[in-house]
């Protein structure tokens, strides 16, 4: 048997803004037993009822390939852009992380975060909210930093990608 | 504004009449009654009162699949869309053009678990190409004509637009179909000329080749079926073909090998593994051909023509994928074939022939004749034998009787063979004749059924009777679920549970309950004469063909293994299952 290497992919999905075309994407993976990392959505032209998701997935180039024709086969899709094969890309990703905790701990976070460039969007006598942006390995280190000082509750947005240079996806 | 006003319910049926939708298989509910009430008061749509949703659906398969038409279903709310929904994933499987428009409750109780209230749109997602649930009248037009766009354009298949009731009654504004233009489904139908050049260049280099059809070129309409001969005859290579796409090349052809696959043909399934050359043409690769993947043809070079991408590398990976509709690839490769006047290694497809013609010499599909029992593959044989020669439509249950059907029964023309490929759906067999029947009234339609698959829609021979559709109901009758208790013979040691049918209802006074003729036979002596009976008459009959009950269907290629492994008629010990393939289905 040959060795099997699963890679990860950065998809960027550009679809019609309508009803149920989330359904239709997530069904898919569902349905095909494919993985879903992270997966965002927004709409990105209202103007021209458009939305854009960004799907983190794994597995082998046969399987990635396939996600990709059964993505754009969709009918509300319009175009899907592997970014992690369309090198190079920039990937972000935002998390809010709440931490309670006090005295030591409490500076300890707060120096952390500054070493994060994570801010400071809530505090009270015993808590923080903590906001970071970064590539999600980042958020990962960060928040495994906060676990031993009180981490209480984590929200990610899940990651959004775009291609470096002029062009238009 | 060009359009006109008009209620939703109006709406409908005038985007189908521009559709040059003639017949409308369905079932009325309290969700469509508005649309019933258009179809009442108007004369160029004929709606054909089915007996149960699913074989609405079936039916619409039936008329798509034997005319190359989209078939139209128009079932109400609930239970009616979620009993149309075996029908549609069985066409998605089998990519048939179909449009299926659901009553829905109206917009102001969806989502309060109204009565007769389903997420049909919600249920019909992963069953259907696509589907809609139009909100307001405006939209219904244009949503019509696109769900025929969108049925009908690149690799068929299925389409749901599910209608609540307010909007039926609504007033909303008609747009005829040139003004709907779809903004982002274009499927891709001319391949790159680059690939057709590859492929053509591999064709003429191969030693070994073999050409492999699936139902795409069925579905890419006759032309494809007339240029795969003229491929054949040019290139002379060997061309078997799937379940589905019995028919593009003639069953009589001298390059003929069969079918191939789980239950292919010696021949066909030899020529797969050995080939240096695979040249697939609207085929997927499915578990049912390839066998063990691994061990699938590992010595070919693999060209893949078809026009869903996401067929391509999906089970086995391909070196030269061609994206296309199989008449413009077939068109564009005889053409530059011809242009750049290509010759075969005449000496090497020589060898090859020869090799083929030991396989063929193997016989595979011959049995044992009895003169006491009728053999269901010589029941098939004659009912070939005494149609033959008439326009003849073949449908099909599922089980043994089906590929009984496939191996000894020879089609000669695409569009007359309707069998369930990629669902496996027992009971499709009677409806989709239904919708054959109604699109050639002067044709000989034949359902070759299971006693066991024909009691899943029975009930519309009661269709048949009302709209005195002649069509015949061949049933191999062995009081088994014939499939099931040869896979209990192969992996569960002969223990046959539940595949016993039970409690068999007479089938000849079950069609004459229902004012059809019913035949029965049990002596190979009397079947022809009875075979004659069942053509001449003028009504539906149910021939109920007792046949040796112990047969099974061979030959065959056991679960988990290759091509190469297959267990012959006359040689049933010959192969083992493995544990992995007891795993598969």
């Amino acid at each position: 048997m040959e060795e099997i290497i699963e890679e990860r992919h950065t998809l960027a999905v550009l679809v019609d803004n309508e009803a149920g075309v989330l359904a239709r994407v997530i069904g898919l993976f569902s349905g095909r037993g494919y993985n879903i990392e992270s997966l965002t959505v927004a709409a990105v032209d209202q103007a021209a009822h458009m939305s854009r998701i960004t799907v983190v997935t794994s597995g082998t180039p046969m399987v990635i390939q396939q996600i990709k024709a059964q993505l754009e086969r969709l009918v509300p899709v319009h175009k899907v852009v592997d970014l992690t094969l369309q090198a190079p890309s920039v990937e972000r990703e935002m998390a809010l992380i709440k931490v309670a905790c006090a005295g030591e701990k409490r500076v300890e976070a707060l120096r952390l975060s500054d070493a994060f460039r994570a801010r400071v969007i809530d505090t009270t006598h015993t808590s923080f909210v903590f906001e970071v942006t970064g590539a999600p390995d980042k958020l990962d280190a960060f928040i495994g930093l906060m676990r031993p000082l009180g981490l209480v509750d984590v929200s990610r947005t899940g990651v959004v990608a775009i291609a470096r240079g002029p062009e238009a996806m | 504004m060009s359009g006109r006003e008009m209620t939703g319910a109006a709406i409908v049926i005038k985007a189908l009449k521009d559709q040059g939708v003639d017949t409308i298989f369905g079932y009325p509910g309290g969700a469509v009654l508005p649309i019933y009430d258009e179809i009442f008061k108007q004369e160029g749509i004929r709606h054909i009162l089915v007996r149960h949703e699913q074989g609405a659906v079936h039916a619409a398969e039936g008329y798509a699949r034997s005319t190359g038409k989209p078939g139209v279903v128009l079932v109400t709310s609930g239970p009616g869309a979620t009993n149309a929904v075996t029908g549609l994933l069985d066409a998605l499987m089998d990519s048939i053009p179909l449009v299926c428009l659901t009553g829905q409750v109206p917009t102001s109780l969806i989502g309060n678990d109204a009565f007769q209230e389903a997420d049909t749109v919600g249920i019909t997602r992963p069953c259907t190409k696509h589907n809609w649930l139009v909100q307001s009248a405006d939209n219904l037009a244009r949503t019509v004509h696109e769900a025929f766009y969108v049925a009908t354009n690149g690799r068929p298949g299925p389409v749901v637009i599910d209608i609540p009731k307010d909007v039926q009654f609504a007033t909303g504004t008609y747009i005829g179909p040139g003004q709907a233009v779809h903004k982002t489904y274009k499927p891709q139908v001319k391949a790159p000329t680059d690939a057709i050049a590859q492929a053509v260049a591999m064709m003429g280099a191969a030693k070994k080749p073999v050409l492999y059809t699936g139902g795409g070129v069925i579905n890419a309409g006759p032309k494809a079926s007339q240029l795969l001969r003229q491929l054949v005859e040019m290139t002379n290579f060997p061309i078997t073909s799937t379940l589905m796409g019995l028919g593009a090349y003639p069953a009589s052809g001298d390059n003929w090998l069969g079918m191939l696959g789980m239950h292919g043909t010696y021949e066909a399934n030899n020529a797969m593994h050995d080939a240096d050359l695979i040249v697939c043409i609207g085929a997927r690769f499915d578990d049912r051909v390839t066998g063990r993947v691994d061990a699938f043809a590992p010595d070919a070079k693999k060209i893949h023509i078809d026009i869903d991408a996401s067929s391509i590398n999906k089970n086995v990976f391909v070196d030269l994928p061609v994206v296309g509709d199989c008449a413009h690839v077939l068109e564009d490769m005889i053409r530059v074939w011809r242009s750049k006047s290509v010759q075969t290694d005449k000496a090497a497809l020589e060898t090859w022939w020869r090799q083929v013609d030991t396989w063929r010499a193997r016989k595979c599909l011959a049995y044992k004749k009895s003169d006491k029992t009728i053999k269901p593959q010589y029941a098939i044989e004659r009912l070939h034998q005494l149609t033959k020669d008439r326009d003849t439509y073949i449908t099909t249950e599922v089980g043994q009787h089906q590929m009984w059907a496939a191996q000894h029964f020879h089609f000669d023309e695409p569009n007359h063979w309707m069998t369930s490929g990629g669902l496996g759906t027992m009971g499709y067999g009677l409806p989709a004749a239904v919708g054959v029947q109604l699109a050639h009234p002067d044709a000989l339609v034949i359902d070759i059924a299971g006693e066991a698959s024909i009691q899943m829609m029975t009930q519309e021979m009661s269709t048949a009777i009302q709209f005195r559709l002649p069509l015949k109901v061949f049933i191999l009758n062995n009081e088994y679920m014939g499939m099931v208790r040869q896979w209990q013979d192969l992996l569960h040691g002969g223990r046959y549970s539940q595949s016993y049918s039970e409690a068999l209802p007479d089938f000849v006074k079950l069609a004459e309950a229902y004012g059809a003729k019913g035949i029965r036979v049990s002596d190979p002596a009397d079947l022809d004469e009875a075979i004659l009976e069942m053509i001449n008459s003028p009504v539906p009959v149910i021939f109920d063909c007792l046949v040796d009950k112990k047969e099974n269907c061979y030959p065959m290629i056991p679960s988990g293994a290759a091509h190469n492994e297959m267990i012959l008629g006359d040689d049933e010990d010959g192969a083992e299952v493995t544990e992995e393939g007891k795993m598969l289905v």
